[in-house]
C-alpha cells in the first residue's frame, strides 16, 4: 500500500512522542483499542489550570503507520487548544489532513477517541479533586 | 549492496540465470508441441520434457515415468486430493491433513467436504509439528489419504514425513505431501520417505513462475489418480493439456542444480540464517522464534517481536522485501493462522516477520537486514504503549482493552 507523504513524515518523524505524570491532576489520559485488534494508543494532555488551555500533549502508539500518524498529529494539533476546542476535533479532519484510505479510516476514529477519552479523564479528576487542582495551579 | 534487498524467498524465487539459459532454445528454436508424434520438432520438444522427468526424479529418488506435469503446486495438490478422493472413493472417504497446511491443500479439503467426504484437520504442537499418535489415532476404516505438507511456506518447520509414512503404510493408507518448501532445500526421497504422491513447483527452487509437477507413484502401491481437466489425455491421461516445454525444461534444469548444489547451500544458507538470528536475539529483547528450530528449513527464520505491529515495522523496513504474519490491509486484521495454530497469543501473530534467505542472498545483506530490523523495532517499542506497560510490570492479559 502506498502511504501519502503526510503519514511517511509523521512516521518516520513522530511528533510528541512520550509520556506524562498520569497520576497529575493537570493530566489527563486517554487508552483506547487493544492489542489483539493491532492497535492501542494511548494520548496525554496537560492542563493549564488557569486557562484551561492545553499546554502539552504525548502520545505512545502500538499500531500501523496510519495509526502512529494520527495520533502524532493529534498531538500537534491539541497543543495550544482549550479542552472544548480539542473535544471538537473530527476523525475527518485527521482522515483529510493525512489522506488515509478507506480501510485506514478506523485509525482516524481511534485518535479521536483517545482525544475525549484523554480530555474526560482531565474532566474527571476536576471533579473528583476541584480544591486540589487550585492550589496546585 | 543494491537496495532493496529480497528476503522473501518463501514466496518465490529469482529465477537462476543457469535456468534461464536452459529455457531458452524452447521459445524461439525448439517450439514443437511434445506431443506431436510426426516431425522432428515434436521429437526435440519431447526429449526436452523427458530430460526433465528425469531431472525431477533423481532429486527426489523417483522414476521419471512417476512425474505429471502441471501448472504449479496449487494444480498438484488439487489433482492429488480430488484425484484420488475420486479414484478411491469406494474404498472410504475420510481425508487426514493438518491445520497449518497451504490453502491449495486446506480449501482443496473444505470442497471435498462439500461433496461428502469427510476431513480431519489435526492440530499442530507448540513447535508446529503434527502428534504422531494423534494421526495413528485419526486414521479409521475409512481413511483413504493422509496430505501432510513437508515444510511450512510461514514457520519453515520441516514434519516427520518418515514416520508419517510409516503410520500410513502400516494402516495401507496413502501419503501425499505437498513439497514446495522443501524440495531442493533438504534431502526429499519418496522411497525412503513413504511418500505416494507429492507435489512441487518450479519457482520455490530458482526455476520459471507457472510449471510445477506431481509424483505418482508406480509400484508398491501403484497409484491412480482421476484426472480433473478433460482433454488430450496428455501426461498418461492424468493431466490434459499441452505442455509448457520452456517451463518444464527450466524446472528439470533447477533440480538438477539443486541436486548439485543442495548440502554445499543449505550449509551456507544456514549459516546465514543462524546469523541473523543471532544478532536479533542478542540485541533485542522479548523476540520470539516461531516453530522448531531444531526440524526446520536451513534458510527460514519466522520471528515475533512483541509489542510492535507487524504493518509499522514492515514500513519501517521498506528496503527489505519480507512478508508479515499479519496482513492488516484490510478493518478486520488477520493474523496467520498458522502461528495462531502454535498457540501464539493474536498480539503476537500480529507482529511476526518471516525471513526467507535464498541463493542470491549475500553475507553483506543478512548484516544489513538485521541491524535495520534492530533499528526499527527499537524505535517502535519507544513508541509502544504496550512495550512501556510491560516494562512497568503491567501485565497486558489482565487489562481491560476497548476492542474496537
Amino acid at each position: 500500500m502506498a502511504y501519502s507523504d503526510k503519514v511517511l513524515d509523521h512516521y518516520n518523524h513522530p511528533r510528541n512522542v512520550g509520556s506524562l505524570d498520569k497520576a497529575s491532576p493537570h493530566v489527563g489520559t486517554g487508552m483506547v483499542g487493544a492489542p489483539e485488534c493491532g492497535d492501542v494508543m494511548k494520548l496525554q494532555v496537560k492542563v493549564d489550570p488557569q486557562t484551561g488551555v492545553i499546554e502539552d500533549a504525548k502520545f505512545k502508539t502500538f499500531g500501523c503507520g496510519s495509526a502512529i500518524a494520527s495520533s502524532s498529529l493529534a498531538t500537534e494539533w491539541l497543543k495550544g487548544k482549550t479542552v472544548d476546542q480539542a473535544l471538537e476535533i473530527k476523525n475527518t479532519d485527521i482522515v483529510n489532513e493525512l489522506s488515509l484510505p478507506p480501510v485506514k479510516i478506523h485509525c482516524s476514529v481511534l485518535a479521536e477517541d483517545a482525544i475525549k477519552a484523554a480530555i474526560n479523564d482531565y474532566k474527571t479528576k476536576q471533579v473528583a479533586t476541584p480544591k486540589e487542582s487550585l492550589i496546585a495551579g | 549492496m543494491k537496495l532493496p534487498i529480497y528476503m522473501d524467498n518463501h514466496a518465490t524465487t529469482q529465477l537462476d540465470p543457469r535456468v534461464f539459459e536452459a529455457m531458452k532454445p524452447y521459445f524461439t528454436q525448439v517450439y514443437g508441441n511434445a506431443a506431436s508424434r510426426n516431425h522432428s520438432f515434436g521429437w526435440e520438444a519431447e526429449e526436452a520434457v523427458e530430460k526433465s522427468r528425469k531431472q525431477i526424479a533423481d532429486l527426489i529418488g523417483a522414476t521419471p515415468k512417476e512425474i505429471v506435469f502441471t501448472s504449479g503446486a496449487t494444480e498438484s495438490n488439487n489433482l492429488a486430493l480430488k484425484g484420488i478422493a475420486e479414484m478411491y472413493s469406494e474404498r472410504g472417504n475420510h481425508i487426514i491433513t493438518q491445520v497449518t497446511e497451504h490453502k491449495a491443500v486446506l480449501d482443496t479439503c473444505k470442497r471435498l467436504e462439500k461433496e461428502g467426504v469427510r476431513v480431519t484437520y489435526l492440530p499442530v504442537k507448540q513447535d508446529g509439528l503434527i502428534d504422531l499418535d494423534q494421526l495413528r489415532g485419526a486414521i479409521t476404516e475409512k481413511t483413504i489419504l493422509i496430505s501432510i505438507m513437508y515444510a511450512n511456506n510461514e514457520i519453515g518447520v520441516v514434519q516427520p514425513m518418515k514416520e508419517i509414512g510409516q503410520i500410513a503404510k502400516e494402516k495401507g493408507v496413502l501419503v501425499h505431501s505437498d513439497a514446495v518448501q522443501a524440495i531442493g532445500k533438504v534431502p526429499v526421497n519418496v522411497g525412503t520417505d513413504g511418500v505416494d504422491v507429492m507435489s512441487l513447483t518450479a519457482h520455490k527452487l530458482y526455476g520459471p513462475k507457472g510449471v510445477g509437477a506431481l509424483y505418482v507413484r508406480r509400484r508398491n502401491p501403484r497409484v491412480q489418480i482421476t484426472a480433473q481437466m478433460d482433454g488430450g489425455g496428455h501426461e498418461r491421461g492424468m493431466r490434459s493439456g499441452t505442455l509448457n516445454v520452456p517451463g518444464i525444461a527450466g524446472l528439470g534444469a533447477a533440480c538438477e542444480i539443486a541436486k548439485q548444489e543442495m548440502p554445499e547451500e543449505s550449509k551456507r544458507l544456514s549459516f546465514l540464517r543462524d546469523k541473523l538470528k543471532d544478532r536479533l536475539l542478542n540485541n533485542l529483547d522479548e523476540v520470539y522464534i516461531n516453530g522448531s528450530m531444531e526440524q526446520r528449513l536451513p534458510h527460514n527464520l519466522n520471528i515475533s517481536f512483541a509489542y510492535v505491529e507487524g504493518e509499522s515495522l514492515l514500513m519501517g523496513i521498506n528496503d527489505i522485501a519480507v512478508s508479515s504474519g499479519s496482513a492488516c490491509t484490510s478493518a478486520t486484521l488477520e493474523p496467520s493462522y498458522v502461528l495462531k495454530a502454535l498457540g501464539a497469543g493474536d498480539d503476537l501473530a500480529h507482529s511476526s516477520i518471516r525471513f526467507g534467505i535464498g541463493r542470491f542472498n549475500t553475507d553483506e545483506e543478512v548484516d544489513y537486514v538485521g541491524n535495520k530490523v534492530i533499528d526499527v523495532v527499537r524505535k517502535l517499542r519507544d513508541l509502544s504503549p504496550l512495550y512501556e506497560m510491560a516494562k512497568e510490570g503491567v501485565d497486558l492479559s489482565k487489562v481491560a482493552w476497548s476492542a474496537h
